[in-house]
């Protein structure tokens, strides 16, 4: 039976949310939804972890749908890059659904939870599509299915600001997706043909034309808006801060990485490094980058709102991963792959603790967690640790990226970008003292209520995090191993 | 006199463009959020037509089976623009529902009066 | 085997924190467990010291962390000399703390003894580690695991001054220093420490330089002026924290690695050809004056003690720098001469602070007719500092002003001597006013005391007994400074 499925794994990564999700409203209860969810999840990540392994030792799986051959049916295919970002998605959705009843539960009314989860499953459903599909249009279709219920997700917040949110973002989105296949459009026109690996064939013959310029400029933008590179992240901060707490967990731990992938997608499986000599993309990229790790992080120290503060500092962060990019260099792409793992699981972690802090505080303003630090201790040393490696100190995952990110520009020569990197990584460390500071050295105000640590199955997942945090900062086997051989194919890969 | 570039064959390209300037420049000009929505829907068409357009080939037939047609156009495009047109068609259900809950939370729907209603909260 | 020996030597003070940790609620068991803790680490690193006295140098790889680059510990002269110095005056430190933390109701002291052993864990990975990752890994532990110790009271300014101290030392060592090491890494493909260096050959020109400048002011912690600034924030610590670790662990950690930069990385002769260094000496001999002329203006005692600290500090740097095998020595020999001189001065003044509750010189008038002990022990560590025989200063002092002579570096010896003369003028007033003058009653201050606890008086007796022998028993460290310099 199971090894009958084995070769179906492609499609059943994503058929299997996508069923799951009307199961959900179908039952109407709050507790099925959950556990369907959960089940779901952690159905993927073993799926997901099967996947990497079949792709590490055997290469690349394509999948035909309908057994339609390529380039006229949908291909499914399944590349290191792709797995490992799979891996990624699904980890942190299972982590995520632990986490989550207790806060679900507390921030949305309760006749709304289980529709929380069927939209979770569609978001889960569409970034996982992005990952895995190998047709350009295709990936279109999935970008909406999870951007448009990641709308819904972010407008179930609390706060009447949640509706502005979400609707900003719907538009900006919208925006995005809609250039995306303009693009697209265009590369079809001119090739004929929506297969990835196809398209990567057969563009270089009209690669000069135009058209295809014009193309890379839409998608450019397009997926801007997706990743929320500097200065297309307007629609971020606000979603991040009012979106309900696990909401913020996923999407930040996720939606932005999936985007970063489908930019390495386009750019080095479909175009090729070729066109960075045709367009001064790279330049631009590093410009936009640079400006966004400086500025975002300068912004970051100026905020009250927790949330909004790691959100600033989640688009300093994409502006690292940009950076790598522009490099065009296998060392940059490592960095750049390294850090979409390893950004995923800090900026978890953090905002994880965050939402264990608003379940219990009612808040996420800076001044209101106050002697958290002795009121909650584990919720905030987790904090801290978690802190210490997006301030990239050693032993965790942050340093990783951070040094192939350095020793990526010295092999360019860049000296002043290597020295801008450190600088925003000192600006990190003043937002984050910022909350420290209060936490730990400012008493609980007078006459506030008491308040004790959160129970047990928000605490674990919060340490999975910590802990893998500092496990993936000492044991890099894994990661690097897969970044560098996904970032040499990318590089290698195409013409 | 001769136009610099050839009108007709070029039509619906223009119109393309004209529309996706239109639809853009609604959805950052107007502060009425569903005037955004209906400029979000104006850009999205352009796009639509864009696809339609290339997929028409000189003297190509309706694409069906017959052996006395030698010309098809491309069908594939109209395939993937049904698509396109379900996800524009739940985009803007879900943009005016968003809305409809934007005007009992604020009791508007101009950007601007949000807008200073969220800084007066802050 | 030496191998496991090292890796018990950081593991015994870690298992010893959770110890600590665990038996916070009995007082008495969790200082018996820190006290057995000290003995036990300095037994363990004494151990390992026959074995590199022979020559050997014992290495062990804990795992790859990234491809090429491994966290490995090496045994080497230097480390062990090091190491030797941190977790035998931890024991000593450990004594004098149970007396002062009880002495002034200090709150949190578990946090505070758990921190200080994860404190010693690191230092001792500073002094083995094998290559500049593992070493900037420790260091940076260290820097972490410190910020609670500084910050102990809480207090506004306590907060305050954290911030300076984690500010200036993680923006050092990650906006220099960190990147110094990525360079050396693409430069060289190694990080490990080799006799003779590895940048020979693989850098030239400006580079070397840049490099140097990188290095030597991303090691914060070696106070090279203008990175100073953290050490004085640093002394609203608790006296125990200001005495073991910015007195010896912390600043010696920077020096030591300042040492291991120039020997193990740069290596003597490369830089000898490059001319790099002349700077290096003419920015720590500023140092040594203007730390020394800051000291003398200082009225507070623990701050006097860290502007002295400072300028002592660059005297490593600068008879490093000079590159002549002497005063290399030299240098070799200060780090532990002036790490058993200046924890008895911090002892003494943790002492009067626990007695009296004094902070400023001033105060300190007659005081030496009722605290004969702490300011007999603050006597003998002030010679040592000046460099009077016979003192462990006397030494080292001796050392790098022949190493010095034998380069005829004139700037450098002139700096030594006037800030002989310097530290003199800072030290000699308040021992004299401590035994000579009459006390003068008038900043309300109760002045019915004796001396501090007997735990304070036999540490810092202890250890102005040690700045005494070691000048007539400084084999060992002579022996080992030897073999750094290759000898």
């Amino acid at each position: 039976m199971l090894s009958s499925l084995s070769p179906h794994l492609p499609i059943i990564q994503v058929v299997l949310p996508l069923i799951a999700a009307p199961i959900c409203v179908i039952f109407r209860r709050t507790g099925v939804a959950w556990l369907i969810a959960l089940v779901v999840s952690w159905l993927s990540f073993g799926i997901s972890i099967v996947l990497l392994e079949q792709v590490i030792s055997n290469g690349p799986i394509s999948y035909l749908l309908g057994s339609w051959p390529t380039p006229w049916g949908i291909e499914y295919r399944v590349d290191i890059l792709s797995a490992f970002v799979m891996l990624i998605v699904t980890s942190i959705g299972a982590i995520v659904m632990i986490f989550a009843p207790n806060s679900v539960h507390m921030e949305i009314p309760p006749d709304r939870t289980y529709l929380f989860y069927t939209m979770y499953l569609l978001t889960f459903t569409g970034l996982l599509g992005i990952t895995i599909t190998g047709d350009a249009f295709n990936l279109f279709v999935f970008l909406e299915i999870s951007s448009l219920s990641s709308y819904v997700l972010i407008s179930l917040g609390a706060e009447r600001n949640a509706l502005t949110a979400a609707l900003r973002y719907l538009i900006l989105g919208t925006v995005g997706a809609t250039f995306y296949i303009i693009g697209v459009g265009l590369m079809y026109q001119m090739t004929g043909t929506l297969n990835i690996t196809d398209l990567a064939e057969r563009l270089p013959e009209v690669a000069s034309t135009k058209t295809i310029l014009v193309a890379i400029g839409f998608i450019t933008v397009g997926i801007g808006l997706k990743l929320g590179l500097f200065p297309l992240h307007v629609w971020l901060p606000n979603a991040y801060a009012y979106a309900p707490s696990v909401v913020t967990v996923f999407l930040a731990a996720t939606a932005t990485k999936v985007a970063v992938y489908m930019m390495l997608r386009v750019y080095f499986s479909i175009f090729g490094t070729k066109m960075f000599s045709a367009l001064p993309i790279d330049e631009l990229l590093l410009i936009l980058g640079l400006i966004a790790i400086l500025s975002m992080s300068a912004v970051a120290i100026y905020q009250s709102n927790a949330k909004r503060l790691l959100a600033y500092s989640s688009v300093a962060q994409v502006g690292y991963m940009v950076i790598g990019i522009s490099m065009v260099t296998t060392t940059g792409l490592t960095a750049t792959i390294l850090h979409l793992f390893n950004h995923a699981m800090i900026k978890c972690a953090l905002f994880l603790v965050l939402a264990a802090v608003f379940y219990r505080i009612k808040s996420v303003k800076i001044e209101d967690m106050a002697g958290l630090g002795k009121a909650m201790p584990y919720t905030m040393a987790a904090f801290i640790v978690a802190g210490f490696s997006l301030l990239g100190v050693p032993l965790t995952v942050g340093f990783i990226s951070k040094w192939y990110l350095i020793l990526g520009a010295l092999e360019k020569g860049w000296w002043p970008v290597a020295g801008l990197i450190v600088v925003s990584s000192l600006l990190a460390v003043i937002y984050f003292w910022k909350i420290i500071e209060i936490a730990y050295f400012k008493p609980r105000p007078e006459g506030a209520a008491e308040i004790s640590e959160v129970p047990l199955n928000m605490l674990l997942p919060i340490w999975v995090m910590v802990g893998s945090n500092v496990y993936f900062g000492m044991n890099t086997d894994l990661t690097v191993s897969a970044a560098m051989s996904a970032a040499k194919s990318l590089i290698g890969g195409a013409p | 006199m001769q136009l610099p570039v050839e009108i007709p064959g070029l039509l619906n390209y223009w119109i393309v463009i004209v529309l996706m300037m239109v639809g853009f420049f609604v959805v950052i000009s107007h502060g009425n959020l569903v005037k955004k929505i209906v400029g979000l829907n104006v850009f999205q068409v352009s796009v639509f037509v864009l696809y339609i357009t290339m997929s028409k080939i000189d003297g190509g037939a309706a694409p069906i089976l017959d052996d006395a047609i030698k010309n098809y156009s491309n069908p594939l495009p109209h395939v993937l623009i049904l698509t396109a047109i379900v996800v524009g068609v739940a985009t803007t259900a879900l943009g005016l529902a968003l809305i409809v809950r934007i005007r009992d939370a604020y009791g508007t729907i101009e950007d601007d009066e949000i807008t200073n209603q969220e800084r007066d909260d802050a | 085997m030496p191998e496991n020996t090292i890796i018990w030597s950081i593991a015994i003070p870690l298992l010893g924190s959770i110890g600590i940790l665990l038996t916070g609620k009995i007082a008495n068991l969790r200082e018996t467990i820190t006290l057995i803790t000290a003995v036990t680490t300095f037994l363990v690193v004494g151990s390992l010291t026959p074995t590199v006295l022979d020559g050997a140098r014992p290495s062990i790889t804990l795992f790859e962390f990234l491809p090429g680059l491994k966290i490995t510990f090496t045994v080497e002269p230097l480390g062990m000399l090091f190491g030797l110095i941190g977790s035998g005056l931890w024991i000593v430190n450990s004594i004098y703390s149970i007396g002062y933390m009880r002495g002034n109701n200090e709150n949190n002291q578990t946090r505070f003894y758990f921190f200080f052993a994860i404190a010693i864990a690191s230092v001792l990975g500073i002094a083995f580690a094998g290559n500049m990752l593992t070493l900037f890994i420790s260091y940076e532990i260290l820097t972490l695991c410190t910020f609670p110790l500084v910050t102990h009271s809480g207090k506004p300014e306590a907060v305050k001054s954290g911030r300076t101290y984690l500010g200036i030392l993680l923006g050092t060592s990650v906006g220099l220093q960190l990147l110094a090491i990525v360079w050396t890494w693409h430069a060289t493909g190694t990080l490990d420490f080799r006799a003779g260096g590895i940048l020979d050959g693989k850098v030239s020109g400006a580079a070397v330089s840049i490099l140097l400048f990188l290095y030597m002011y991303g090691i914060g912690k070696a106070a090279l002026m203008p990175v100073h600034r953290w050490l004085p924030a640093a002394m609203v610590a608790p006296t125990p924290v200001s005495a073991l670790l910015h007195a010896v662990a912390v600043v010696k950690a920077g020096v030591f690695t300042v040492v291991k930069v120039i020997v193990y990385i740069f290596g003597f002769e490369f830089l000898s050809e490059s001319l790099t260094t002349n700077w290096l000496v003419y920015v720590a001999g500023f140092t040594i004056l203007a730390a020394s002329i800051v000291a003398l203006r200082q009225d507070n005692l623990k701050r006097r003690l860290a502007y002295s600290t400072i300028s002592q500090l660059s005297y490593v740097i600068m008879a490093t720098a000079i590159l002549a095998p002497l005063s290399v020595m030299g240098a070799v020999i200060h780090i532990a001469a002036h790490a058993v001189g200046k924890i008895t001065l911090f002892f003494a003044a943790g002492s009067i602070y626990t007695a009296t509750h004094k902070t400023e010189v001033s105060q300190l008038n007659g005081i030496g007719r009722k605290m004969p002990w702490t300011m007999g022990a603050f006597a003998i560590a002030s010679l040592s500092m000046i460099g009077v025989p016979p003192t462990a200063g006397f030494l080292s002092k001796w050392y790098m002003l022949m190493g010095a002579l034998s380069v005829e570096h004139y700037f450098a010896i002139g700096v030594m001597i006037i800030s002989t003369l310097l530290n003199t003028g800072y030290f000699i007033p308040i021992i004299f006013n401590a035994f000579f003058k009459e006390s003068d009653h008038k900043d309300g201050h109760d002045d019915n005391h004796g001396e501090a606890p007997l735990p304070i008086v036999i540490a810092l007796t202890a250890t102005a007994t040690g700045t005494v022998l070691l000048f007539f028993f400084a084999g060992i460290p002579l022996e080992l400074a030897n073999q750094v310099i290759g000898k």
